[in-house]
């Protein structure tokens, strides 16, 4: 191409100069027009050459359309489905599975929960990525108990860090905006102020995932379940208007994204799932403060009753079962605890487990 | 060539980066995570336009627009110096004429010299202020610092924020972005066609600027007799403001651009020397001031009597928490979208036609984007000119027990559409919208009612109502309803605390115990 290019413009640079020989009179040529200027005579191999290039082009034309054809409209693509590993550690018949913590100072109460069930070496090892599941869904703050309490969240990542956590990080997809939850709810300074990062759920932030329940198939999940190796819940005790309450097991609303208010037409399977999908390592309920009525965003200190507990367990249907108390609720009116225990994810009686109850200060 | 001291130029252009970054840099600070304490609206402030058009329509200089009277100061004794120095759109101007240049060096000459044309920003000034005069601000639409705030609202950030860059947790969406951005590319692209054409011939701010320096003590002077007439003075020449001749005061932005030009030393910037060239006056018609004058009178009837909000109430017009009511809240919002930017939910949209003409592009709740933050009240604290008024966290959610003495700020009230509704229509339990209502007792309450299905099985659920006088219309139940498309719950409206017609019950505000 450029070879016969070089050519065209030698020859008719050659032409422009001698144009006058070649067009005869110079009353006939228009000075300076370019548009009379002759192609030279095409050679054998020039034709071959034009004729080669063009049905290149031609057998290119055909090449992309023979590749591109296609009976569907739209590719389809199908996106990468991620599943949720099971964050549990090893049964220790040992140690009790549910502890029960009353007091006035919230970190020594924690410290106690979590020293009942073995110590948090017994869930963390050095190096670990913690990732920390309070309730933070509501811009609201600590006193209104919408959200985990921040002393709690605090005390959960100090007890991680001590134990040799490489990173705590701590998440919620709030229902109220993010970033406004985290920081009214004292949950962001509380966390950075004990060694754990605040991971926001920003829209990328999010993973197809499998759930592989009766009600949940394959919903968007915060994409640091997946890059964490340790999962703590971190609920709060609250009334709820349609499931009656929301404690552990319906704290993991929060690690779904996308339209997860449908939930709310299937609401106690949905629990289920949930509470199948996402096995913690440890969950720790925040009754420090409770939310009786108006639940569960609350807003008014008239429907808040301190009662200065803390549990921690390894069990989330006793930890429910326990806590439906604190809100006069009985098992019987929260369906979801036992298709939770028909499920195999726990104990409605919780005294049948090995449970203790302790006092701090 | 000096070494050592930087030039006029120099400075002017170190002055134009400072500005310019500012501007940027207080635009990115402008969220609820960066905003502390921050003069977000600085710039805002210091266009003196905005504070005089404002003043016109409301006869008040409101609250940090006073830092205006500090543009005008200066310019009366500078000159037009701001168009160069300190306005981003200005600056954005000059720098896209440098890249998108496409004229020889010889035509640089003939192209920066006055241009009758830039007579067109005088009339345009005439109009917009006549009409201020008479109650109708939209200045908003054409005041350069107004503009370019909504254009990277509206339109640049959120396609930065797609192309990836992380402004916001969610990418933001605005109504008709694209088409107030696309305003600003063309305004761009023009200096493809004149140097700071926008900034030469329309831009009202400009024209504002220009008369203030009619008279200014310092200014670019020639010295007559070291002058050979050579005219490099024009070649980069940004007003176009005959610095070879008679100065065009008004049209000179100090880009001090022919000073480093001049081979002769002929020009200096600064008081008159014995031999210094004469300025020229303002060149402006008074017969055509006096035609857009007139023109923008006649417009004011048109528009006041065409359909605006403030006779007869829209159910989409939903104005952010502490709006004034509508006319002087159109007599004081300048479309600036700095309350959008600040929202934390991007709730907050530029209206299109929905109020009338007279309201494009001003600020209202589209709640399928987004909701009022109960607690939140940002929008009224950027609000440049008080169009939003400042409030307080307890006085906009007010108090509802029963010795309760505030009242909370209503946007509208919600309705349920009950043919969308799923428990309503569909068997189906749900009640989202009572789980998110922020009012505490909330204002969506339900009644346990037994019905029975199409298979005739009794099934029992819960079906909700709204309690009007509690509700303030935040929006939140139609933004989490969970039919996608139009939510069974919607908010207008109605009932909104700054309107006095735009009303529903007689008795409206009983004290439901706590």
């Amino acid at each position: 191409m450029d070879k016969h290019r070089e050519e065209d413009a030698t020859a008719s640079a050659a032409g422009a100069e001698s144009s006058e020989e070649e067009t005869g009179s110079p009353k006939t040529r228009r000075s300076g027009s370019r548009i009379n200027r002759v192609e030279p005579v095409w050679s054998r191999r020039r034709f071959l050459h034009e004729v080669g290039v063009s049905s290149g082009l031609a057998a290119g034309v055909a090449l992309l359309g023979y590749v591109g054809y296609s009976r569907q409209a739209v590719r389809e693509k199908s996106p990468e489905i991620h599943t949720l590993r099971d964050f549990r550690v090893t049964a220790d018949p040992h140690h009790p599975l549910l502890a029960v913590v009353r007091g006035q100072q919230v970190e020594a109460m924690v410290r106690e929960a979590v020293q009942v069930l073995g110590g948090m070496q017994r869930f963390i090892q050095r190096g670990d990525t913690v990732l920390l599941k309070p309730n933070v869904g509501w811009d609201r703050q600590p006193e209104q108990a919408a959200n985990t309490n921040p002393q709690v969240v605090a005390a959960v990542a100090r007890l991680c860090r001590e134990a040799g956590a490489k990173a705590v990080w701590v998440t919620d997809c709030s229902i109220n905006d993010p970033r406004r939850s985290f920081t009214r709810s004292g949950i962001e300074a509380a966390a950075q102020e004990a060694g754990a990062e605040v991971r926001f759920p920003g829209s990328n932030d999010f993973l197809m995932t499998d759930m592989k329940g009766s009600v949940l198939k394959v919903w968007p999940v915060l994409r640091y379940f997946q890059q964490a190796n340790k999962v703590i819940n971190l609920p709060v005790v609250k009334q709820h208007s349609l499931s009656g309450c929301t404690l552990a097991m319906k704290n993991w609303y929060g690690v779904l994204g996308g339209q997860r208010n449908r939930l709310h037409q299937n609401i106690h399977p949905s629990i289920v799932d949930l509470a199948a999908a996402v096995r913690p390592t440890l969950t720790v309920v925040d009754a420090t403060r409770i939310l009786l009525r108006n639940g569960p965003s609350g807003g008014s200190l008239d429907d808040v009753k301190v009662e200065n507990t803390i549990l921690a367990g390894l069990d989330e249907v006793a930890l429910d079962s326990w806590s439906l108390a604190l809100l006069g609720l009985g098992a019987s009116q929260v369906p979801y605890l036992a298709m939770a225990e028909q499920h195999g994810l726990g104990k409605v009686d919780w005294r049948s487990l090995n449970w203790m109850e302790r006092q701090v200060g | 060539m000096k070494i050592g001291v930087p030039g006029l130029r120099t400075i002017r252009r170190i002055y134009a980066g400072f500005f310019l970054f500012l501007f940027l840099f207080l635009l990115w600070r402008s969220d609820f995570a960066h905003l502390q304490g921050y003069a977000v609206g600085l710039f805002l402030e210091l266009d003196p336009l905005t504070a005089l058009a404002a003043a016109l329509t409301s006869a008040t200089l409101y609250r940090g627009l006073a830092l205006a009277l500090l543009v005008i100061v200066l310019t009366l004794f500078l000159g037009r110096f701001f168009c160069s120095w300190v306005c981003p759109l200005g600056i954005l101007n000059q720098i896209s004429s440098h890249l998108f240049t496409s004229t020889r060096a010889a035509d640089d000459y003939k192209q920066n010299r006055y241009h009758p044309l830039f007579r067109v920003k005088y009339y345009l000034l005439a109009g917009l202020l006549v009409m201020a005069l008479l109650g109708v601000l939209q200045i908003g639409l054409l005041d350069p610092i107004a503009l370019l705030t909504r254009s990277f609202v509206t339109g640049v950030w959120p396609a930065l924020q797609w192309q990836g860059a992380e402004f916001y947790l969610s990418q933001p969406y605005f109504l008709g972005g694209a088409a107030i951005a696309a305003l600003l590319l063309a305004i761009l692209l023009a200096n493809r066609f004149m140097t700071r054409f926008w900034c030469r011939v329309l831009c009202p701010l400009g024209a504002l600027l220009g008369l203030l320096s009619w008279r200014p003590l310092l200014r670019i002077r020639r010295d007559v007799d070291r002058c050979t007439d050579c005219f490099k003075c024009l070649r980069y020449c940004q007003g176009g403001c005959d610095p070879n001749g008679a100065l065009r005061v008004s049209e000179c932005h100090l880009c001090m651009n022919c000073l480093e030009q001049c081979p002769e030393g002929a020009l200096h910037f600064g008081l008159p020397q014995p031999r210094s060239a004469l300025g020229k006056a303002l060149d402006v018609s008074r017969r055509r001031l006096v035609e857009s004058a007139l023109v923008a009178a006649a417009f004011v009837p048109l528009l006041r009597s065409s359909y605006s909000v403030a006779g007869t109430p829209h159910p989409a017009m939903i104005r952010p928490p502490g709006s004034l009511p509508e006319e002087p809240f159109l007599g004081r919002c300048i479309k600036c979208a700095a309350c959008m930017r600040v929202c934390p939910t991007n709730v907050l949209q530029p209206a299109l036609l929905e109020g009338g003409v007279e309201a494009l592009w001003t600020p209202i709740l589209v709640n399928r984007l987004g909701y009022c933050a109960h607690h939140c009240v940002l929008c009224g604290h950027v609000c440049p000119t008080g169009a939003i008024r400042p409030l307080t966290v307890p006085e906009k959610i007010g108090d509802n027990r029963p010795n309760g003495k505030q009242e909370a700020i209503k946007l509208g009230t919600a309705f349920f559409d009950h043919g969308r509704c799923l428990p309503w229509a569909m068997h189906t339990p749900c009640i989202v919208c009572e789980e998110v209502c922020p009012t505490a007792p909330k204002a969506i309450w339900y009644k346990k009612v037994e019905l029975q299905d199409r298979q005739g099985q009794k099934m029992a659920i819960k079906q909700p109502y709204v309690e009007p006088s509690l509700c303030i219309g935040c929006g939140i139940c139609e933004n989490k309803c969970p039919v996608a498309d139009q939510a069974a719950i919607r908010v207008t409206s109605v009932g909104e605390s700054r309107s006095l017609n735009n009303t529903m019950i007689l008795n409206n505000s009983p004290r439901i115990g706590a």
